[in-house]
């Protein structure tokens, strides 16, 4: 190479850096910076009313998992965040399964419809995409409550004498998140059925292939990175989720992201707030280096 | 009559499952619509259609307050992010893979990635202490949080026109004597242009919609619509809410219509 | 002043990648392109042709050697400030500017005064015939049209030379013979030294003043239509350019003994092993009592309308095509499997290097 042509190539590099600096710089100081300042404040001690006590201490931490008991000293298993770390999990896993299920048929429906109507059909899964989530916990809660749709029209067909108790219970998160997180399944769905070449079902059928294994043989495999894409999409922002548990499990039914807002609150334990941020954090980031892994898979098989 | 032919993309029952999902899609935001105009305050009955809790929310200083706010951080952070995602977006496309790119996407993404009650908390520790040290209070705390996050929303579709965008255009210009300025003024913006209103609209919603961050960061006194909003329905909801989530359904609805048609335009 | 270059390639190499896997697009490429002449660059996808271009227009930078343009050296000068103009194989033409404005860029660029970029638009638009279709979009226009509008937008800030890549090749055939009059025209009524690129032969020799051969990233043969076809230097050049025959013979002085055993003349000497190259419808078909004749064997006879490839196996084998007129009867005058006699002026059998 050419000094001349060297120093081309340099200078796009360095026109690339400057030309995103200024985003770097933003995002450094109102979205990556601050995440340095909670794993510091993760290590030091709680301060009596809140906020810390600049001295180190690994008790943030332990109370993850571990509470101090009072009288003997010893640490005893702190059931009540375990019981809430289950319920997120069960909880995450079972919206992104759900979603899945409803979800799988109805980008399929989309990507099978004539060109026009197809985009008419996206525009309608885009719409609650976008719409406020807090709207869209509101709008289910009213569907769910106690005096709500379902229980209203329930009782007046005569299928329930008193109304079911849904609100502010595990169902009620898990019938919000799969709502609220329904188009996050959709779309990346829609985009890889969307890719998918429809004269494959063609040549699956003159081989003698049923529906159910042009669907199970065909279909599923060539949409897997779809399907992962779809899931992380789904299990990411179930398992940080907090608005949709605070509005429908009425502050009992807690979730993680509610657990972290309570020891920057009533709870007075920053460092344990931060430590179990920090911990959603990983496992957050484990999901997506997994996804990652699976999609550059994908490709290099592509 | 001819016999319909084999249709190879029908999978049975998955129209069906389609269609109950539509349906159950919109039918809490239609009865939510729907309710914002009842005149009777409890959902069990409809007791006509009325504007009267528009009219009171309209009344509501708190209301008022708020979404004046909401607009104001809203178009401030959507101007801004897309003028940095803009410049990002041109830094990292079209251009020789250099050292550090995917860096400088994995940081641009980032908001994206991390749970939004991490950066949430975060954000309230970290501007908890520039509050503390420096006793200023305004709104300049929401309006760069909010630009933070909105950056990947803007970047995306900036980016997508730059790479759709022919190369040969800009080759063009510089053999017609372009200066690399007259060329990025005469053809890369006007056809970027698109690119360019488009993120700024997807950012302003998404600023527009932003709870939990907002909840953590704001001051006393700096509610936004939903902060405000959360915080009612800790307490008796009535259709007010509704009617509030009516309007900003609309503004949601509005600019996504508008982004729909801009964005197919261009094929 | 003595005539000047209008462009000169000196030992030109230009790498892609680094190391082991770079790839020498050009390889050592030195051409002297006259003023005022219609020269074309033609070879396969891949030469290198394109590559060379573009190191005239200035969108890249060579790995080594020189560009000069009428003698001033633009090596390191980027396309705006090079008076070279390029019609773009794709046209890329601007889509947000009508016709007119497309064809005014370059002149507004260049900071020319109002009026006078007036004017060279107009005329420019009367020079390709679209008067009618100045203020239409571009994506409004016919594919000629586009074309049309791209050769104008190129012309009109008169460039010294004008860079033509392959901007043919996606036109039908009936308007691309068109074109290649029309281009013609243009490159006389203007004057102006057009640099033309193309993988497609006949364009070359129909258009060319002198065409330049490439292969690999090396410039095989430069040389008037005629020269190549009838001289060419090697068997890519022979092979590239209209059909041949390839011979194997062993050269002794202004005779040569094929494979067959038979001896042909040649019009030059040579001594030792060499191949022969013989254009099909260079070569008659003779009796086979013919003394002076190489004695063949009909083996194939494919029509192809106003031609007849009549294929021919010699004494040993060797495959040989000629080709002949088709008569007006439909009877070609041979069949398959007859005897017949092959022959071909002395200056027929060119020897080529390999």
């Amino acid at each position: 190479m050419s000094p001349a042509e060297e120093d081309q190539i340099k200078q796009s590099a360095r026109n690339g850096w400057l030309l995103s600096a200024p985003a770097l710089f933003v995002l450094t100081v109102a979205a990556v910076g601050p995440l340095v300042i909670i794993l510091l404040y993760s290590f030091l001690e709680a301060g009596k009313h809140g906020n810390v006590v600049w001295n180190f201490s690994l008790e943030g931490w332990q109370s993850i998992l571990w509470t101090k008991d009072i009288f003997t000293d010893s640490y005893v298993w702190a059931d009540a965040h375990l019981t809430i770390f289950w319920r997120s999990v069960k909880l995450s896993f079972m919206t992104t399964i759900f979603a899945f299920l409803v979800g799988f048929p109805t980008a399929w429906f989309i990507a099978t419809r004539p060109p026009k109507a197809r985009a008419f059909w996206l525009f309608l899964i885009t719409i609650p995409f976008w719409t406020n989530l807090l709207i869209r916990t509101y709008a289910i809660n009213e569907v769910i409550r106690a005096q709500g749709l379902l229980n209203t029209i329930l009782m007046k067909i005569g299928a329930i004498s008193k109304p079911l108790e849904l609100v502010y219970t595990d169902t009620a998160i898990f019938i919000g998140m799969t709502y609220v997180y329904l188009p996050l399944m959709v779309l990346p769905l829609f985009a890889a059925i969307d890719r998918f070449d429809m004269r494959l079902l063609e040549a699956g059928y003159d081989l003698y292939a049923s529906r159910w294994d042009i669907l199970r043989r065909i279909i599923l495999p060539i949409v897997k990175p779809g399907i992962i894409a779809g899931s992380i999409l789904v299990f990411v922002p179930s398992l940080g989720a907090y608005v949709t548990p605070r509005v429908l499990g009425g502050g009992k039914q807690m979730m993680i992201g509610n657990l972290i807002e309570l020891q920057f609150g009533q709870g007075k334990n920053w460092p344990l707030g931060a430590a179990l941020s920090l911990t959603l954090l990983l496992i957050v980031t484990a999901a997506l280096l997994y996804y990652v892994k699976v999609a550059n898979g994908e490709k290099s098989h592509g | 009559m001819a016999k319909p032919s084999f249709q190879v993309a029908r999978l049975p029952g998955f129209s069906t499952v389609a269609m109950l999902a539509f349906l159950a899609l919109y039918i809490p935001i239609l009865t939510l619509v729907v309710y914002s105009f009842n005149s009777e305050i409890s959902m069990g009955e409809w007791g006509g259609f009325s504007w009267k809790w528009y009219e009171k929310a309209w009344a509501n200083e708190a209301v008022k307050d708020a979404t004046l706010r909401s607009l104001n951080i809203a178009a401030f952070a959507a101007v801004i992010s897309t003028a940095l995602a803009t410049m990002a977006a041109l830094g990292t496309t079209r251009r020789r893979v250099f050292k550090g790119q995917t860096f400088i996407y994995v940081m641009i993404n980032q908001p994206l990635m991390v749970p939004e009650i991490v950066t949430a908390v975060a954000l309230m520790i970290l501007f908890g202490l520039i509050k503390t040290v420096t006793g200023v209070h305004g709104l300049g705390y929401l309006i760069l949080a909010h630009s933070a996050f909105c950056i990947p929303f803007a970047y995306l579709p900036i980016r997508a026109r730059l790479e759709g965008m022919d190369l040969t255009l800009e080759t063009a210009a510089s053999d017609l004597y372009a200066s690399p300025w007259a060329t990025f003024r005469r053809v890369t913006l006007p056809l970027l242009m698109p690119g360019v209103i488009a993120g700024m609209m997807l950012a302003f919603v998404v600023s527009l919609d932003d709870v939990v961050i907002t909840e953590f960061v704001k001051s006393a006194g700096q509610d936004t619509l939903p902060t405000y909003m959360l915080g009612q329905m800790r307490r008796q909801l009535t259709p007010e809410i509704n009617a509030i989530s009516t309007g900003l359904l609309f503004i949601t609805v509005a600019m996504l219509t508008a982004f729909f048609l801009l964005t197919r335009k261009q094929d | 002043m003595t005539t000047q270059n209008a462009i000169e390639a000196r030992n030109v190499v230009k790498a892609f990648g680094q190391g082991d896997t770079a790839v020498r697009a050009l390889d050592d490429v030195s051409v002297e392109i006259r003023q005022g002449e219609f020269f074309t660059l033609l070879g396969p996808s891949g030469c290198g042709k394109t590559t060379l271009l573009r190191l005239i227009a200035g969108f890249e930078m060579p790995t080594d050697g020189v560009i000069l343009l009428e003698g001033q050296d633009i090596t390191y000068l980027p396309p705006n400030k090079r008076p070279v103009n390029t019609v773009f194989q794709s046209y890329a033409l601007f889509p947000h500017l009508t016709v007119a404005q497309n064809i005014s860029f370059g002149l507004e660029m260049l900071g020319k005064p109002r009026g006078e970029i007036k004017q060279t638009t107009e005329r420019m638009l009367a020079l390709v015939k679209l008067e009618e279709m100045a203020s239409r979009k571009t994506s409004q226009l016919s594919g000629g049209q586009q074309q049309r509008v791209a050769l104008a937008r190129a012309l009109a800030p008169q460039p010294k030379v004008l860079l033509l890549d392959e901007p043919l090749s996606a036109l039908d055939l009936k308007l691309r013979q068109a074109m290649q009059i029309e281009l013609k025209r243009l490159q006389t009524e203007t004057g102006i030294t057009f640099v033309f690129v193309t993988h497609d032969q006949e364009e070359a020799l129909t258009m060319s003043d002198r065409i330049g051969v490439m292969s690999a990233g090396k410039l095989q043969q430069v040389g008037s239509a005629k020269d190549i076809y009838t001289r060419p230097v090697n068997r890519f050049v022979a092979s590239f350019i209209g059909e041949t025959n390839f011979l194997q013979a062993q050269a002794q002085g202004n005779k040569a003994r094929l494979s067959s055993g038979d001896v042909v003349d040649l019009d030059a000497a040579a001594t030792g092993a060499v191949t022969l190259t013989i254009r099909p419808e260079q070569i008659r078909l003779a009796d086979p009592a013919d003394a002076d004749a190489l004695p063949a064997t009909v083996t194939n006879l494919v029509y192809f309308g106003t031609d007849t490839h009549v294929h021919l196996a010699l004494a040993d084998s060797t495959e040989v095509v000629v080709r002949q007129q088709s008569p007006s009867t439909g009877d070609s005058g041979v069949v398959m499997g007859q005897k017949v006699g092959l022959r071909f002026a002395p200056g027929a059998a060119q020897v080529v290097g390999d």
